[in-house]
């Protein structure tokens, strides 16, 4: 049987668009169909912008790469329609080991919150969840809306100006040109987009490289997350054993610098490193290997004209923390609304500069995690060495040095503080929904809180009176009423009120807090939301 | 807001004094390192207080 990532899911079809004496013009291009490009058009699609998703390949990702997916992007691909498949796919789990030299230093659990839809962390292979956004994709399309995916399309060339960009697109059949208005350059850490514009993409790079190997093998380790410091099967360095779905398990080596790569890469010399760690009578099937090395760099900006970067076009991390796939969703999750109401006349073409402030913010956040997460991991010097073993040593015994033991840390989403579209805060209330924060999800009669707010604005109103749906500026503001009375374990009382009586919380698009008061003030709310638009 | 106590606070100092060199007596230096850093670590975290433990990093690099 062949691998899902071996089957063309979108394979070249010719366009229309390549018979047109004079090139199409579209709403938006986005360049890549990686997880960042589907789900981006998925969004825009569902909110009836018109948008072509071109790929220079018709597959999914080859390999797993990123496999674990964190809650905040399980409820966006939820908002996007998405969630439950790659949920019920998913392997959930919160038990983790960390070893160090021959020893079990630890164990932990996540203890994950009560009162969520959504667990801490799935593990899935990216593959899967490509899959399932191109299929969300594919049933938007049937049921009309204005989305279309083009397969074996490459971009090898951009041009903009103040009103557009002009892409030159090469095909099996030749090259053709297309008009945007908006171009979202989702292609990838290499982005050829970045370097046709000549735009930097500086930062840190990190000497050592990593094997991968999925193997697929009947194993009865548990679902837990395992990971060695300096073990003697790869001494100096670490390793890691996680599992996926189908039985696939991600067993992850340091190498360090100075490797031979196709060497390294050789199923024997593989094989000797699996047998070492897990035993000589393991049986197992290579599924895919693959040797990375990593960076922790960024663009100076992510918005440039009429071209808007998302995804590892914009940032890369180190893959302890699984933030790479995480936060591009975060970013089309911040970009698809911003880019609807522009389209739609209804915001000013500065709303825009928001999606640079707010994400290179996200962006800066994951790098500086990623970073020291790194370097506990492969200690720079002699002296970081030392404390780094330390920790560990301590961390066998004692309880207190634990928490510092650093071998990737949860991806957790950014909260926006300071940013220009924020509002009033109400100082009364729980810290952690304050403007800028995700929406922190809840049971509510019917279902969970996220589920209800969808896409669009709303109002939130807790034990609140008089409010009611509103229209400013051609923007409909929907409002949920909920109670405190239907709150029996009080996580919505503790999430959203704290000490107050009441609450009206303006919610964005993208399930981020606007703004937020203990009463309802229609005058107040108004302006809060044209904040929230860049007015 | 506690501030580091930089005036004397230990009883005794002449024999705490010792018993440190003690501890390290008879170890190389690699394994001196280790336990110094274990020693700092358990200190740190009896602190607690990131004012405290700043200052002390302050006051320990000898800086103005
Ligand atoms: C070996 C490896 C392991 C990883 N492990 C993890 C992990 O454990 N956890 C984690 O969170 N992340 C991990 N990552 C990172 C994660 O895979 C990325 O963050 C994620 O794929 C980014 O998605 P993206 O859509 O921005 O880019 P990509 O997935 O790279 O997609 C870019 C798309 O653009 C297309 N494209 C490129 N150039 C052109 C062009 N000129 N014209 C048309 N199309 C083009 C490509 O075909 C591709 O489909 C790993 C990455 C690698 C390589």
């Amino acid at each position: 049987m062949s691998k899902i990532f071996e089957v063309p899911l979108y394979p070249y079809q010719r366009s229309a668009d390549q018979d047109a004496e004079t090139p199409v013009r579209h709403p938006v291009v986005v360049v890549g169909a990686g997880p960042v490009g589907l789900a981006l058009a998925v969004d825009l699609a569902m909110q009836d912008v018109p948008v072509v998703v071109i790929d220079e390949n018709d597959k999914v990702s080859r390999g797993s790469r990123a496999i674990c997916f964190a809650k905040r992007p399980l409820e966006i691909l939820d908002r996007l329609g998405c969630g439950d498949p790659m949920v019920e796919k998913g392997v959930v789990w919160n038990l983790g080991k960390v070893y160090f030299d021959e020893r079990q230093v630890f164990g932990f659990n996540l203890l994950p919150e009560q009162g969520h839809k959504r667990p801490a962390f799935i593990n899935l292979q990216q593959y899967y969840v490509e899959q399932y956004l191109v299929g969300r994709l594919r049933q938007l399309e049937a049921e009309g809306k204005p989305v279309e995916l083009r397969g074996g399309n490459k971009v090898i060339n951009l041009s903009q100006d103040e009103a557009g960009a002009e892409l030159t697109i090469s095909t099996a059949d030749g090259p053709y040109r297309l008009h945007a208005d908006w171009v979202v350059a989702c292609d990838g850490a290499a982005s050829p987009v970045r370097t046709m514009l000549g735009l930097d993409f500086t930062g840190r790079v990190f000497e050592d490289n990593f094997l991968i190997a999925d193997v697929v093998m009947e194993a009865k380790f548990p679902t837990e997350r395992w990971f060695w410091f300096d073990p003697p099967f790869n001494r100096g360095q670490s390793a890691l054993l996680h599992k996926q779905p189908d039985n696939v398990w991600r067993i992850d080596f340091q190498l360090g610098w100075d490797i031979d790569r196709d060497e390294e890469l050789k199923p024997e010399n593989i094989d000797k490193r699996l047998k070492a760690m897990l035993g000589e009578e393991i049986s197992y099937e290579l599924e895919w290997s693959s040797i990375y090395t990593f960076q922790c760099r960024r663009m100076e900006r992510f918005h440039e004209g009429r071209v808007l970067f998302a995804g590892d076009s914009a940032h890369q991390v180190s893959p302890f923390g699984a933030r790479g796939a995480n936060s591009g969703l975060q970013d089309t999750d911040n970009l698809a609304w911003k880019l609807k109401l522009v389209i739609d006349g209804k915001a000013p073409i500065t709303l825009l500069k928001s999606y640079d402030a707010e994400r290179l913010q996200g962006a800066d956040e994951n790098i500086l995690n990623s970073s020291r997460s790194t370097d506990f991991i492969t200690p720079k010097s002699e002296i970081s060495r030392i404390f780094r073993d330390a920790v560990l040593d301590l961390s066998e015994r004692y309880e207190a040095t634990r928490p510092m033991v650093n071998s990737g840390r949860l991806s957790v989403p950014c909260t926006y503080d300071g940013s220009p579209l924020n509002g009033p805060d109400c100082a009364t209330m729980p810290e952690r929904t304050r403007p800028g924060s995700p929406m922190v999800d809840a049971p509510v009669p019917g279902g969970w809180l996220l589920d209800q707010l969808g896409t669009g604005f709303h109002l939130l109103a807790i034990d609140s009176e008089g409010t009611d749906t509103l229209r400013v500026d051609g923007i409909e503001v929907r409002c949920l009423d909920l109670s405190t009375s239907d709150d029996a374990i009080g996580h919505l009382r503790q999430r959203y009120l704290g000490n107050a009586a009441a609450a009206v919380y303006l919610v964005r698009p993208d399930q981020h807090v606007a703004a937020r008061w203990d009463h309802y003030d229609a005058a107040a709310v108004k302006a809060a939301l044209r904040k929230a638009i860049g007015r | 807001m506690a501030a580091l106590n930089t005036q004397a606070n230990i009883k005794a100092p002449d024999e705490f004094y010792a018993e440190l060199l003690a501890v390290h007596e008879g170890r190389t230096k690699a394994e001196s390192d280790a336990l110094n850093a274990r020693l700092i670590l358990l200190l740190a975290n009896h602190i607690g207080d990131r004012q405290v433990l700043a200052e002390a990093l302050h006051a320990a690099a000898l800086e103005e």
